[in-house]
């Protein structure tokens, strides 16, 4: 991107936007037209005809300054010139080197900047007639469908292979086809004990027992795998992992995040919303318009419609500038986050981009921007948060009772928070009679100052604590009915309206009237008209999952390959625009794209297919031939060795070390906390809870992520995540050394390890090996364990065969070494 | 110490032979070479400064008491400031002059005001940035934009963006560090690293509130095992994470995991040990104000400071809170003067001493002023369009004055500055161009300074 672009962008907020000034007179003064001709004609040609004229290969900025029109007209940052008018002649600005920097090659002397001022001054006459110039590129609409991603899905036809019995599934010919068109082989099939662990954490999260690996080691066939493949699939502790993918890219958090953090209490409901729709392979269409539009959906029973509400909690959870003053810009603010969250999760797409200006290099017009915007400009977002100082932009909740759904405003989960309150209350109460009895003239011996003191400050102490914790607690939520459930999610507004689109995106700057749509560069199906008296995010929900739609179902299953891959097809599982990454086998994801949708978009299906091929069996070996022509193995000619997610390497421990609970949780702390300011009257460390439960219950609170989830790339909640990112660094090693957290979990699998009754030393190793490893210790590694343990023991203060520590700092090296956190 | 890379060892010992053919051999071997993503990466151009030291003042500072000297305020002492443009909410306020003196510093006579005696002896290394300007005048956004560029999304601190350029130089300590952070105010953001890698992202010492004597880096410290069973655990976890390299050599992750480990066990010893200051002498100790009542936080904050960038600790942040002074004026700006000045002035010295101050920045300020003319007579409240911080060392030009607010302190009125321009500069000092340090993200190429951000030539030395 050009640097006059960044440039010239950056004038959105210092703009004027009068009419062009029509100090014009026909005939310009013969002398101005001399000064023109002399002294700023030539300096135009020789530093600015390059990138602002008609014959530019690319105009910069929309700006033309080979033409009275063109300049006095301007280009994105405003008129280039007014005359007679210094200020408000973006020229000046730029060559002045103010805001915008111009030409870029060097500042141009004072003296030529001062002839520039004079001849403005004059009325800046010009002798130069012709068109008016172009001012905008539209951008080419038809050329841009032309794009990959933008082309209509079609089944494309059978690969042709030669090693004709090697694919068990059309997956394999496409993969194959590739392999062979590059002369490369596919590596050989994982062996059975790399592939079942592998198979469990890629569905459910958790390593296998080594029951559970001997059962499949025993019997490894293409049945088996397919039945294990099954039960996983629907064990509840699937959508636990698949749920939690989806939270990364729906930015899921439980508090504003931003420069006043206040809680989320209810955000959890969208979280367990997630995880069910997972397990109960909902059609991903109805997974989308449920988060897109389901306060509008009908609904036979309660449960349904409040699911439905629960689903909105996408587009009410992002983060929120509370302390915003400004009312019209706040709002803004929340719809360009609701944008960017359906955009980029269901399209690959950032629509965002286009808030202050065409798309730089999509197709995407800003009246598009506008189009969406009316949509949710139609739309009231429900996500409380309590009356709190700082808390400029308090919204309701929604209160779903059995008989009607409506707007409350809450002080939070209140129920905690009010007991205690009230033990604070009760403690104060005492504080003011203990103080009381000090004072003299009780009849009782005048207790000393110093007493007086202390208790007048614990009175005034509590005091002050009560008032944080009232406060933090404000408003009805105790008294609410248990028959009413509290939720984040939407609503239509009382009037829809078409909204104007934003003259470089300021929200007060007021364009014209953009009608309610969608992106203008995929097809349209008529039937989807916006009822003027209705937001339009139900039909916005359908254009979404219609089949003509070419990108939704694409993005799908692209997110769903990656997580088995390590790899989309298309790299950038986050943009399928132009400066994302082609994809690397087309044709495969146009054929999984329409199997998806062929099998009502069954995202369990998609995995149960895609992990009963060849492709995904294939062993992670190295191969000096390959790694020669694919290094990066685009073209998938091995399994990528992947590092587990920070989820799956705290629950696997939990796990081996015998600790897990696996009952789904329960709301969340921040819940029990309520409504309040992180830092202000809740400390971040509240959220720190020990729990046993799996990674995807614990709280997500913006800024106060725990801290073993930071450690291993947890993805900031504030931004939306396709994929995350893998560092390798020191924290991670001190963590997996000196963490409570390991150390503590290290201690209860030597338990569980020494506890084993009659087993000799190379037994029990063997053991904490299957447990954590999913394998047997080869002859020198049990050697070298056994040499470690014996040593441990003699140096410990009371040297024990069953010397827990001992145990528990070898058990510790299993949970610490790389291959406890990699999938072969 | 830093550990060279297999390429560049082969690099360094190759001179004898063929280096065009070595050198396209280890291109092909640099595709699987594991590189730690904090490893020391070449500036876009010759730096002047190294690494930084931000002395955050949290609430904003008044700049009218301290280093923007305005004699008309005295001139209009009582009166309405007038109607100057763009100025919200001057109604009903009267100019209030500085209760202090400024007097002429050293030999570039630099006005500063009484407030920092310390500090003033400095006054030649100094640059007076006078014309600072932010967006908003309200601590939550103000912070955030002061240490991210922005306020309305969440953005990748400075720091990170700095780490991101130019890694660390030394990978026994984090690259980045930042004491005793606001936990509010935006809190994580301060120092996080948004879409950068979590690598960037800052290491906190201690909370807000806490003594900095108690102050730890998490998981520093085993509390269980002893060293000596623990120097054999990791040499277990070494051979285990070996044979998992030697199965799958092309993953150079796991090359890095054995790094880690190695980086890590050192990293228990280094910090420790760094930030331990009773190995300073009674003299520093004393220069710092280290165990005086009034400068022994912020003292041993500034020797810290010190302490981590001789070491190669690329950005430490420092933070002294409380400088919102709507009331007591008078009385807690004293405070927080007397804090922080002898601190500051010693680690000035102390740097210079060392030869560190030439390509060290130090920065001074807060995320906005405070107005000059007021409502309550001993207090002044939030100024966002105009205020001052000041740089020394690091290639900044000392004994300088750059930009200037109007003749009241109100709005910056030339060479102005804001916090875009800050973090342009500060990155064109550290030999970054602000407008090639990007980073793809959402299909964008995002940089610290946004769409904006203009460097000030003239402070360079």
């Amino acid at each position: 991107m050009s640097r006059l672009f960044f440039a010239l962008a950056l004038f959105a907020s210092c703009l004027l936007h009068g009419p062009v000034s029509l100090i014009l007179s026909a005939e310009p003064d013969p002398k101005g037209v001399d000064f023109f001709e002399k002294k700023i004609r030539p300096i135009l040609v020789k530093h600015c005809y390059e990138c602002h004229s008609v014959n530019a290969d690319a105009i910069e900025g929309g700006l033309l300054l080979d033409s009275r029109e063109g300049m006095r007209q301007g280009g994105e940052s405003g008129h280039a010139v007014v005359p007679g008018n210094l200020q408000e002649s973006m020229l000046i600005n730029a060559i002045r080197f103010e805001d915008i920097e111009m030409p870029p090659d060097g500042q141009l002397p004072e003296t030529v900047i001062a002839d520039f001022e004079k001849w403005i001054k004059l009325g800046a006459p010009d002798p130069r007639d012709g068109k008016p110039p172009v001012v905008r590129q539209e951008p080419d609409l038809e050329k841009a469908r032309e794009f990959w991603s933008l082309r209509a899905i079609r089944q494309p036809s059978h690969p042709q292979v030669q090693q004709t019995a090697w694919p068990r599934s059309e997956i394999d010919r496409f993969v194959l086809a590739r392999l062979e068109s590059e002369g490369l082989t596919p590596n050989p099939d994982a062996a059975p004990r790399a592939l079942v662990r592998r198979v469990y954490f890629d569905l459910i999260g958790l390593p296998p027992t080594p029951e559970q690996v001997k059962a499949f080691v025993d019997n490894p066939s293409a049945a088996a795998l397919k039945q294990l493949v099954d039960e996983l699939l629907d064990s509840p502790q699937f959508g636990e992992r698949w749920g939690r993918h989806w939270l990364d890219v729906a930015r899921y958090g439980e508090s504003t995040g931003m420069e006043r953090n206040f809680t989320f209490p209810y955000a959890w409901r969208y979280r367990d919303y997630v995880i069910r729709s997972f397990n109960t392979d909902k059609p991903y269409d109805q997974f989308i318009t449920e988060q897109v539009a389901g306060d509008l959906l009908p609904a036979d029973t309660i449960e349904q419609r409040n699911e439905q509400y629960v689903a909105t909690g996408l587009l009410a959870l992002g983060t929120k500038s509370l302390n915003e003053n400004n009312r019209e810009k706040f709002v803004m603010d929340v719809v360009d986050e609701q944008i960017d969250v359906t955009t980029q999760a269901f399209l690959a797409f950032t629509a965002s981009c286009a808030r202050c200006h065409d798309h730089k290099f999509d197709p995407i017009p800003n009246e598009d921007y506008y189009s969406l915007a009316g949509i949710f400009r139609s739309t009231e977002t429900f996500y409380g948060t309590g009356k709190l100082n700082g808390n400029r932009q308090q919204a309701k909740l929604l209160a779903l009772g059995p008989d009607e759904v409506k707007p409350v405003a809450t002080g939070g989960a209140g129920k905690q928070k009010g007991n205690a309150s009230q033990k604070l209350a009760g403690q104060l109460k005492a504080a003011q009679r203990r103080l009381q009895q000090l004072r003299p003239g009780e009849g009782q011996q005048a207790a000393t100052a110093k007493r007086i003191a202390n208790a007048e400050a614990q009175v005034k102490k509590l005091q002050r604590l009560l008032r944080n914790a009232t406060q933090a607690a404000a408003g009805p939520a105790a008294k609410v009915d248990p028959n009413v459930v509290l939720v984040m999610a939407v609503q239509d507004a009382a009037k829809p309206a078409d909204t104007e689109l934003r003259i470089r995106g300021e929200a007060n700057d007021r364009g014209k009237t953009i009608p309610r749509g969608f992106l203008t560069v995929l097809p349209v199906d008529k039937k989807l008209a916006i009822e003027p008296e209705s937001s339009g995010r139900l039909q916005y929900a359908q254009w979404l999952t219609s089949p003509q739609n070419p990108l939704t179902a694409r993005v799908a299953v692209n997110r769903i390959w990656m997580h088995l891959f390590g790899r989309g097809i298309v790299g950038s599982v986050n943009n399928f625009g132009i400066t994302g990454e082609l994809p690397t086998h087309p044709e495969l994801l146009d054929h999984l794209a329409v199997d998806f949708v062929n099998h009502g978009w069954s995202v369990k299906q998609l995995i149960r297919t895609i992990m009963n091929s060849r492709v995904y069996q294939l062993s992670v070996a190295p191969n000096a031939k390959a790694e020669a022509i694919d290094p990066d193995n685009k073209l998938l000619w091995k399994m990528n060795q992947r590092r587990l997610e920070v989820e799956a390497i705290r629950d696997a421990m939990l796990m081996v070390s015998g600790e897990l609970d696996l009952s789904p949780g329960k709301g969340s702390i921040v819940e029990a906390i309520g409504d309040g300011d992180i830092g202000r009257n809740v400390r971040p460390d509240r959220f720190a809870v020990a729990s046993v439960k799996r990674s995807v219950y614990l709280p997500i609170v913006r800024g106060a992520v725990p801290e073993i989830l930071q450690v291993f790339d947890f993805p900031d909640p504030s931004i939306i995540f396709g994929q995350r990112e893998v560092t390798t660094v020191p924290t991670q090693a001190l963590f997996m050394m000196n963490s409570p957290f390991v150390i503590d979990r290290s201690r209860q699998f030597a338990q569980r390890v020494v506890t084993e009754p009659e087993l000799s030393v190379a037994e029990r190793i063997d053991l904490a090996y299957q447990l954590a490893l999913a394998r047997t210790p080869t002859a020198e590694e049990l050697e070298t364990a056994r040499e470690f343990i014996r040593d441990a023991i003699e140096s410990s203060a009371q040297p024990d065969p069953t010397s827990t520590t001992a145990w528990s700092s070898f058990c510790q090296t299993l949970f610490a070494c790389s291959e406890f956190r990699y999938v072969d | 110490m830093f550990k060279m890379s297999r390429r560049e060892m082969l690099q360094t010992t190759s001179s004898g032979f063929g280096y065009l053919a070595f050198s396209a051999l280890a291109a092909e071997a640099s595709e699987k070479e594991y590189t730690s993503p904090l490893a020391a990466k070449k500036p876009h151009f010759e730096p002047r400064a190294k690494r930084v030291i931000f002395l955050c003042m949290r609430g904003g500072p008044s700049h009218v008491d301290t280093f923007d000297y305005k004699p008309m305020l005295k001139a209009h002492a009582g009166q309405a400031p007038g109607d100057v443009e763009g100025l919200n909410n001057q109604k009903g306020r009267k100019l209030k002059p500085s209760p202090w003196e400024f007097r002429p510093r050293g030999e570039s006579g630099l006005l500063i005001s009484d407030l920092y005696p310390h500090v003033s002896k400095h006054a030649d290394d100094l640059c007076l940035l006078n014309s600072m300007h932010t967006d908003v005048p309200n601590h939550p956004q103000a912070l955030v934009q002061l240490h991210t560029g922005s306020f309305q999304f969440v953005r990748p601190s400075v720091g990170a963006w700095v780490l991101y350029g130019l890694g660390t130089e030394s990978q026994d300590l984090p690259g980045f560090i930042t004491i005793k952070p606001p936990a509010r105010l935006g809190g994580a953001q301060n120092y996080g690293s948004s879409f950068l890698p979590a690598v960037y992202q800052g290491t906190r010492i201690g909370d807000p509130g806490q003594a900095l004597k108690d102050a730890q880096i998490g998981n520093i410290e085993n509390l269980t095992t002893s060293a000596e069973l623990q120097r054999k655990q990791v040499n277990l976890i070494q051979s285990m994470n070996r044979t998992a390299l030697d199965r799958n050599p092309t993953n150079s992750q796991l090359d890095g995991v054995i790094e880690s480990y190695e980086l890590g066990y050192r990293m228990q010893s280094s910090i420790p040990k760094l930030m331990d200051l009773s190995g300073e002498t009674d003299a520093t100790l004393q220069q710092y104000g280290v165990g005086e009542k009034a400068t022994d936080d912020f003292g041993r904050q500034c020797l810290m400071a010190r302490r981590f960038v001789e070491a190669g600790v690329r950005y430490v942040e420092l933070t002294h809170e409380g400088w919102d002074q709507h009331n007591q004026l008078h009385n807690r700006l004293s405070q927080n003067c007397l804090a922080t000045d002898q601190p500051i002035a010693a680690l000035l010295a102390d740097l210079k001493q060392r030869d560190l101050l030439k390509d060290t920045i130090v920065m001074w300020g807060g995320e906005f002023g405070r107005t000059p003319a007021v409502k309550n007579d001993d207090g002044r409240d939030h100024n966002a369009t105009g205020f001052s911080m000041w740089m020394a060392g690091g290639g900044v030009k000392g004994g300088l004055r750059y930009g200037a607010t109007d003749d009241f302190g109100i709005a910056a009125a030339v060479d102005k500055f804001h916090i875009h321009d800050l973090h342009a500069t500060t990155l064109h000092l550290l030999g970054l161009d602000h407008l090639k340090l990007t980073y793809r993200y959402a299909g964008r190429d995002f940089r610290l300074t946004n769409v904006a951000g203009h460097v000030a030539k003239a402070i360079i030395s």
